[in-house]
């Protein structure tokens, strides 16, 4: 009875002031069609110099690959120098170097060799474009090599086969991983500054000095944050499967399981950060540090885990969007995998118990 | 003038610096974070745990296995013998991928037949994936090589030699560490400008700060200065420790650097600023710092490139001051890009924190509850 007093009030409270509302609905779609189309992996119409000193039919068979690809958006020079200037005023990241005597290279012995240059300072796309400056390669090879009756040129070849995402969109993971990062900071938005507020306003007195029990403060704040935070939570699953054509191949019931155990994680620890900081603007100041950054670079949403160094990969465990990662890109991309599903559920329990029992134990009522 | 904006500056230092609290988070926390994210955030992969399901009993099979055992981006976990085995293996993450050679391995290359090597790979991180594939194919192609050389077979015609300019061993740290220079140097600014007037609003005391002698311009500075004291002594230690601890080379001028950084932190303190006198509750600034700290990161090209995001998204990224701070952070890191080359990353951070400080000083007056 006396918690559902505290829950209007607390809901009352959110109606006055629909900023949280704002928080829990608008925010996750506004962030996540911003980033859901904003970030991507995937290289295409990669800006690239062909430098052809001497063209030919040759250096045409050559370079006609690149024209034909989508990732490429190639621009012919004649000179290397200008083709050195395309890459370091960075309008071209790579360079193709096919040289006066090309023709003729192919027919001797030891053959021509084919410069590629890449600008390297972004490592992944570097390798990314390098991978895709050898797919021509391959193509153009295999064609000439045939041509020229000799055998393979590669004699092993491999033979890739990519499971959960065989066309390979960076979105298909990259979507999951940012519900767990927005959602990450929706929770902490929510409860970061109430615990803080009401002691900076003097409420918390009056709360104390009232009948109800501090467990059924907590739990009071808790649960309307939560159906609001769900709420976003639904939102962004929508939009995941129907705007960004991600596949959900787990089950909605499991998905849900994991988000609210998520979301009473993300919200446990903005409570936790309200009670310890007392003050709103330290409590602002701890939320932006401990909640976005980690999410989003601990998380394994983007940087694997398995290769960070074994001291870091002990820190990820203490980021609750690690074990919620693990669980939406598996249900999504894998379905109900229980062996991922099970060990990581039961991780976000332990902390969300952890983080409520903590601001328990520190908002007894006393007064300092 | 002079005399009042630094009292100001002062009294904004010790509101900042008296809480311990308030203290420790501004100054420890980007100092550990910068060696967490720089050891954490990278895109090379190290010991991916692998199985191998080899049918071939031929001398060739094991060579090729024996690559992948010798390297250090590769870690045997399993060795099966059924298709069946594969899928568990992946689906529970026990593995990154499988390499299965088929019984006629040895027999095919023998036969100068195309001889298979599949690979299969767990796609739902498509990015490590593709980086799993590469790692791949490099020692596929070494195989390859040595095995031409050693059965005396015709050479192909041509060979394609591919350099890497500015970061050679494609060492994504050297990418990441400037970049997460980058975002502390953001964080930590907004940190300290971004609440600063929304507190004293909600505290009433900005109204009496309004009502003594000193005028926005003057408490412009002063809500300004700290901010940019704090930021540029955080960024000039955290780039220390980038080159001393993590060893990423500064090739460039250190001039041109740091003429980036103050437009940067200009541009910063003045977003900051910004959000703080717009903000009438210190919750609206938290809420206004993280929208504008979360998506200037996200869509900063720190992680992904910017040229990856659509048209109206890469628009979009023009207003970001951090945006343009990473081009020249990673210019003149790796590059050595020239001061000129790097005059249309600085021109657009001036006009950002130009109009963020003008717009700031008029909402002082302006916005009252």
């Amino acid at each position: 009875m006396r918690l559902r007093g505290l829950m209007r009030k607390e809901f009352l409270q959110i109606l006055r002031d629909p900023s949280s509302i704002a928080i829990a609905f608008l925010m996750p779609v506004v962030l996540l069609l911003l980033f859901g189309y904003g970030v991507s992996l995937d290289a295409e119409n990669v800006p690239i110099t062909l430098v052809v000193e001497h063209p030919s039919a040759a250096t045409h068979r050559f370079t006609k690959g690149f024209w034909g690809s989508n990732y490429f958006d190639p621009r012919q020079v004649p000179s290397i120098q200008e083709g050195v200037r395309s890459l370091l005023t960075h309008q071209a990241n790579g360079l193709v170097y096919v040289r006066e005597d090309f023709a003729e290279s192919l027919e001797r012995a030891d053959g021509g060799a084919i410069q590629v240059i890449i600008n390297g300072v972004d490592a992944n796309n570097a390798r990314l474009i390098s991978g895709y400056v050898e797919g021509v390669w391959n193509d153009w090879i295999r064609r000439e090599s045939q041509a020229r009756g000799s055998g393979p040129p590669m004699p092993v070849q491999v033979q890739q086969r990519i499971w959960f995402n065989s066309e390979v969109r960076s979105q298909n993971f990259l979507v999951p991983g940012l519900i767990a990062v927005i959602m990450t900071l929706i929770g902490a938005l929510l409860t970061a500054l109430i615990m803080s507020r009401e002691w900076e306003r003097g409420t918390m007195e009056a709360l104390m000095v009232s009948p109800v029990a501090m467990r059924e403060v907590i739990i009071g704040k808790l649960l309307p944050y939560f159906v609001l935070g769900m709420g976003g939570m639904g939102l962004s699953v929508l939009m995941a499967v129907f705007l960004f054509h991600v596949p959900l191949r787990g089950s909605l019931w499991l998905l849900s399981a994991g988000a609210a155990l998520f979301l009473l994680t993300a919200l446990g620890m903005g409570l936790l950060i309200s009670t310890l900081a007392r003050s709103q603007f330290v409590a602002s100041q701890v939320a932006i540090i401990a909640t976005f950054l980690p999410a989003f670079i601990l998380s394994g949403f983007i940087f694997d885990i398995g290769s960070m160094p074994p001291v870091i990969q002990g820190l990820t465990h203490a980021v609750a969007a690690r074990y919620f990662v693990a669980i939406l890109q598996s249900v999504f991309l894998a379905g109900n995998v229980w062996s991922v599903v099970l060990p990581n559920a039961l991780a976000l329990m332990a902390m969300a118990t952890l983080f409520l029992a903590i601001t328990r134990r520190r908002s007894r009522k006393r007064l300092e | 003038m002079g005399r009042r904006i630094i009292a100001l500056t002062i009294k904004e230092f010790l509101a900042l610096l008296k809480d311990k609290k308030s203290r420790t988070v501004i100054i420890v926390p980007p100092l550990v974070q910068l060696l967490v994210f720089s050891y954490a955030a990278t895109f090379d992969l190290n010991r991916v745990p692998y199985a191998v399901y080899n049918e071939d009993p031929g001398s060739a099979s094991r060579d090729l296995l024996a690559a992948f055992t010798g390297s250090t981006n590769f870690r045997e976990v399993a060795r099966i013998s059924s298709n069946r085995e594969i899928a568990p293996l992946i689906n529970g993450r026990k593995v990154l991928l499988v390499l299965h050679i088929g019984p006629q391995f040895t027999r095919d290359l023998l036969l100068r037949r195309p001889a298979e090597l599949q690979v299969i790979v767990d796609g739902r991180n498509s990015n490590t994936a593709m980086v799993v594939l590469s790692y791949v194919r490099s020692i596929v192609t070494g195989y390859n090589d040595r095995w031409i050389e050693r059965q005396g077979l015709p050479k192909s015609p041509a060979r394609l030699v591919t350099r890497f300019w500015f970061n050679q061993n494609l060492e994504s740290r050297w990418f990441i560490v400037p970049g997460v220079v980058g975002i502390l140097t953001l964080v930590v600014t907004i940190l300290v400008t971004g609440l600063s007037v929304a507190r004293e609003r909600e505290q009433g005391t900005f109204d009496q700060l309004l009502v003594t002698p000193l005028r926005p311009v003057e408490i412009l500075f002063g809500k300004a200065l700290p901010g940019f004291i704090i930021g540029l002594g955080e960024a000039s230690l955290i780039m220390l420790l980038a080159v001393v601890w993590f060893e990423v080379p500064l090739r460039g001028n250190i001039l041109t650097l740091y003429t980036g950084i103050v437009l940067f932190l200009l541009s910063a303190v003045g977003v900051g600023l910004m959000i703080s006198s717009l903000a009438v509750t210190q919750q609206q600034g938290l809420l206004g710092a993280f929208l504008f700290i979360v998506p200037s990161i996200i869509l900063s090209g720190f992680a992904t490139p910017i040229a990856n995001m659509p048209e109206i998204v890469q628009e979009l990224t023009l207003l970001n001051p951090l945006r343009y701070y990473l081009v020249v952070l990673r210019s003149v890191f790796l590059e050595n890009s020239s001061f000129t080359l790097l005059i249309h990353q600085f021109w657009p951070m001036a006009v950002i924190g130009v109009v963020c400080l003008a717009s700031a000083a008029w909402l002082f007056r302006h916005r009252m509850h």
